[in-house]
Parts: structure tokens; sequence; C-alpha cells
């Protein structure tokens, strides 16, 4: 395992993507409101939905990341 | 309200169909189930599609198809946080999981309370353990139930007496059955057909149900602006957002804790089929947000209003809601095929449930306590015959208390299983907690947030005081803070006084 420079091994930081989904949810503000609409969902639902799928893809990143290491 | 026969005929071929199933299952990667490893956790043998499919049956339950719509149509927005609840809860389950599995695979635990004895060799905080995941699966069995007894009533079928809980009965029995003879390989077969069925059930909603209203503009027009968004918090509360966050943020703390995931989680046959079902299981988060705008449907489609469903609304308020709006969107024939997804749909966690429980009882308190030296075989016998107990408990306590007292008995369910988050989710990393601080700081949580959430009339929110803010915060996670500083600080103390501790039987490596 190659070791990137001093301190954390490179694998460890892609840990971070999984920070996101955190981040994003918990700034209720940003997303409590009506618009912008799309297809006649107001934003609040449909920024949500569109998080499900950003985070089962940054876990999906994270899984391929740090099992590649793990030789 | 009449009899729905067109229903009713489909919802019986298709609970027939996996009630033999179930039995039939008893054959599938075949072990003796004279073993409680074999019967509650069928033998660790899951590969990742049927974990995908057995803890997406066991986490998305016929409850939750039922109430969260329910919440939606009832209270608006602030039940859609079952969304960011189920965004969060899936990294978590990235990272942490894979450890328990692997520490659990070398050691062979087969509950986390059993982990818990292994890492702090103290039987005491492990009897803790196992205590709170069996109250706590309690009411969640009997909630499931109340989601059969919901459809039942919708297609019209209604008895007086005794006879009005018959058909839940029928459905009690063909569950306790075949649970009893093939264990976790029983609701990991039926779990297929049933997510095969609400998945077609919900896609079938979502596009023809907005066609009959007019699109999607139309339904969200028809919702009310005060349901429509959060509340904006006023002056120096949090208010509304808070409350939302922490729901959610508190319940992904706390979903992975509950015993059925445990159970789930540890039958998968390898550490990556859960890494991997981090990553697949959130195309269920998707369809439960759709089974969520549901409930604004429901409003949109005037079922409220409808003199057809006064009855049925009368019953299950706001529960009725979506059985409601597929009565009056879907042709009989598809109706039943929706009701028996939910039924079916209360099955696969319900049975899940009471093996978990069982488990726990048979390993962590019957073994334990009772009798140490009892043979596998007898372990396995009185796993299979307490799920039984468990089951008939909750069908007791369904037909005979009110409803209200089994959701304030989930709602305390949730704040008493996160308790067990110092001890297990920090066990995995770290030894570095004494185990007695870790007891008495579960201890705290528990009384504490019980007598939170009595003091709040079983609301799940309590609006903390902290630098002039108001905060209201879901019970649960505050009290779990307060858990953890407790244990922080009692650690530090004990270590400093020199108290003994217990021994750790595992070893770094065992969890990578």
């Amino acid at each position: 395992m190659q070791t990137g420079g001093p301190g954390l091994q490179p694998s460890k930081l892609w840990y971070l993507l999984l920070l996101l989904p955190f981040l994003a949810m918990f700034w209720v503000a940003s997303y409590n409101a009506k618009e912008p609409e799309w297809a006649g969902i107001p934003f609040f639902y449909w920024y949500q939905l569109l998080w499900i799928w950003i985070g089962a893809g940054l876990i999906l990143i994270v899984y391929f990341a740090t099992s590649r290491s793990r030789r | 309200m009449p009899v729905n026969w067109v229903a009713l005929v489909v919802f019986v071929l298709l609970f027939g169909a996996i009630t033999v199933l179930g039995f039939l299952a008893v054959h599938w990667r075949r072990g003796d189930l004279g073993l409680l490893h074999e019967w509650g956790l069928a033998g660790g043998r899951f590969g990742t599609l049927v974990t995908w499919f057995l803890l997406g049956g066991d986490l998305y339950t016929a409850y939750t198809f039922i109430a969260v719509p329910a919440l939606m149509f009832g209270a608006g927005a602030l039940g859609f946080f079952a969304v960011p609840y189920t965004i969060m809860a899936y990294p978590i389950v990235l990272v942490v999981f894979p450890r328990l599995w692997s520490v659990a695979r070398q050691h062979g635990y087969v509950t986390a309370s059993d982990f818990v004895r292994g890492r702090y060799g103290n039987k005491w905080l492990a009897l803790a353990v196992a205590v709170t995941g069996i109250v706590a699966t309690m009411p969640y069995i009997a909630l499931q139930l109340v989601g059969i007894q919901v459809v039942i009533a919708a297609l019209g079928i209604e008895g007086s007496g005794y006879w009005a809980d018959a058909p839940l009965v029928i459905a009690f029995v063909i569950l306790a059955a075949f649970t009893y003879t093939s264990g976790l390989r029983a609701p990991a077969a039926i779990a297929i057909v049933k997510d095969m069925l609400i998945w077609i059930t919900v896609i079938a909603a979502i596009v023809i149900i907005p066609i009959q209203l007019g699109g999607y503009g139309k339904i969200f027009a028809a919702v009310p602006d005060a349901k429509l968004l959060l509340a904006r918090p006023q002056g120096n509360s949090l208010g509304s957002y808070s409350a939302y966050i922490t729901l959610a943020f508190g319940s992904a703390l706390a979903l992975f804790l509950y015993p059925h995931a445990v159970t789930g989680v540890l039958s998968s046959s390898d550490r990556r089929v859960i890494a991997r079902n981090a990553a697949l299981l959130p195309a269920y988060s998707f369809l439960l947000a759709l089974i969520a705008l549901l409930g604004f449907m429901a409003i949109a489609a005037g079922v409220d209003k409808a003199p057809e469903f006064a009855g049925l609304a009368k019953q299950y308020p706001r529960n009725f809601a979506i059985p409601a709006l597929f009565l009056a969107s879907f042709p009989s024939w598809f109706v039943g095929v929706a009701f028996a997804a939910i039924a079916i749909g209360a099955l696969v966690p319900a049975a899940i449930m009471s093996i978990a429980a069982s488990n726990l009882w048979t390993r962590n308190i019957y073994r334990e306590f009772i009798r140490p030296d009892c043979t596998p075989a007898q372990e396995a016998q009185m796993a299979k015959f307490v799920s039984l107990v468990v089951k008939f408990g909750a069908l007791v306590f369904i037909v005979s208390l009110p409803l209200q007292y089994a959701i304030n008995l989930q709602l305390l369910g949730g704040v008493w299983i996160i308790q067990t988050l110092p001890a297990v989710i920090f066990g995995l990393y770290t030894r570095w907690f004494h185990d007695w601080a870790l007891f008495i700081g579960w201890l705290a949580g528990i009384v504490t947030g019980t007598a939170m959430a009595a003091s709040q009339g079983f609301a799940p929110t309590y609006a903390l005081q902290f630098a002039g803010l108001t905060i209201p915060c879901y019970i649960a996670l505050a009290t779990v803070v307060l858990n953890l500083v407790i244990a922080i600080v009692l650690t530090a103390v004990f270590n400093a006084i020199g108290t003994v501790r217990g021994g750790d039987e595992t070893r770094a490596e065992h969890y990578v």
C-alpha cells in the first residue's frame, strides 16, 4: 500500500466524501423552498430526492476507491 | 364499506402463494434448522442480492408505507424527514457495519449483545443491550399488524366482536407457522416477492394517479401552504428546522441498532455484501420518498372528504389515507395486488423482528443467565418457541389496546434503542470506554428519554434551551448525547481510580 505523504493514507480521505450528504441535509434553510420547481414538484421535494441518488453515488465511489487499496 | 370481492380474491391468492413459499423456504440453501445459527441467521449464507431484498423488506415495512404518507397527509412536509433519514443512514452503514460483521463472524456472535459481551466482558452491559433490543422491537411488530388491519378493513371485511379480528389472527397464524419451520429463510424468500409487488404498486401509483389528478403541479397545488413546506422558524427558535433534521439524524443513528437490522447484517455471507448494500439499498429510499408523496396525492384526491371512506377514516384516522387512495384510483384487481403488497410487507419485517428478538432472548438471557449448559438443539428450540411468544404478545397487544399505545411505545423504542449506540458503535472502534461507565450512560439515557417523552405526551421532540436559543430536538438524539457525555466522564473517572474493567476477547484485526 502506498503512502500519499506524511499522516493519512490516501484511501482514508475518500471517506470525507461521505460527509457531504450530512452537510447538505443539515442546512435545512437552503432547501425549504418552493422555487425552483421541476416538473411541478417544489424544490424542497426534488432536492432531497436528488440527494438520495447523490448519496448512493458517493457511497459507490467510496466503496470502490477504498476497496482497491486493500490488496 | 361493502366487501370488495375482486380485490379480496386477488389478495387471498397472493397471500396463499407466499404462505406456500414461506414453508418451502426451509429447503433453500439447506441447513440444519436445529441450530440457532441456521434458524436465526440462515447460516449466514445470503449474498448481495438476497440481502438487498431481505434488508429492503426488513427496513421498509408495511408500517413505514402506511405511516409515512399518513404523516405527510396529516402534518405535511415534516413527514418527509424519512428521506434525509435514509440519506444519512447509509454512509453510516458503509463505514460501521462491515466491522460488526467481521468481528461477529470471527467469534460466532449472533446478536449485538453477543458482541458487547465479547468486547467488554461485562454480562450486565450485554444484558442491558439485549433487553433494550427486545423491548424496542415489540411495539414495532405490533405496528406491522396494524398495517394488515388497515388493509383488511379497506377490503370491506368487517366483523363484530371477536370475528372482527379473525383475519388478523389467520395472518398471524400463517406468519408464526412458517417462521417456526423455516426461520430467517422464510422472510428472506417472501421479501423477494413482496419487494417486487411493492415496486410494481408504487411505480403504477406514481404514474397513474398523477395522470388521474392532472399532473404533479396540480397535486402540490392542492396541498395547503402550511403543509407544503416546513414552517419558517420564528424569533429565537430553530423551530421546525431543527425538529426535522434531528428527527432524521437521530433515526439514522438508531436504524441499524435495531435487532432486526443487526440480524439482516449478520445473515450476509461476506462483509462486502453489506458494503455493497449500503450503495444499493438507497433505491428503497427513493421508493419511500415516492410513497411519502402518495400522502399528498391522497390530499389532492380528496379521500378525507369522500363519503365512501368516512367509516374507514373514522376507524383509522390518517392511516386510512393510502388504502383509500388506492381504492379510489385503481381497478379492483390491482387494489388486491397493492393491498397484498402491504400485508405481505407487514409479514416480512414482523417475522424478522420476532426472530431477532428471540435470538436476543435465547443467546443473551436464556443461555447467558438461565441455562448456560443448553445444547445447540435446545437453544434453537427455545428460539423457535420464543418467536411464537413474541408474535402472540404483539397480536394480543394490538387487538386489546388502543392503537395510540403501540405508537407511543414505538416512539419510546426509538429513544431506548439509540442508547445502545455508545456501547455498540464506539465499541467497534475502541475499547477506551469503561464498561460500567457505558452501563450508567445507558441507564441515564433510558430514564431521561422516557421522562422527556412522557412529559411531551409522547411527541417525539423536546424543546432544548441553550444559549438563549430554543432548539426543538428529537428526544432520542438529545439523550444519546447525554448518555455519551456521561460515559466519557465516568470512563475518565473510573480509569483514574483504577476500577476493574471487563476483559476483551476481540483483537483489532478481527474487525477488518
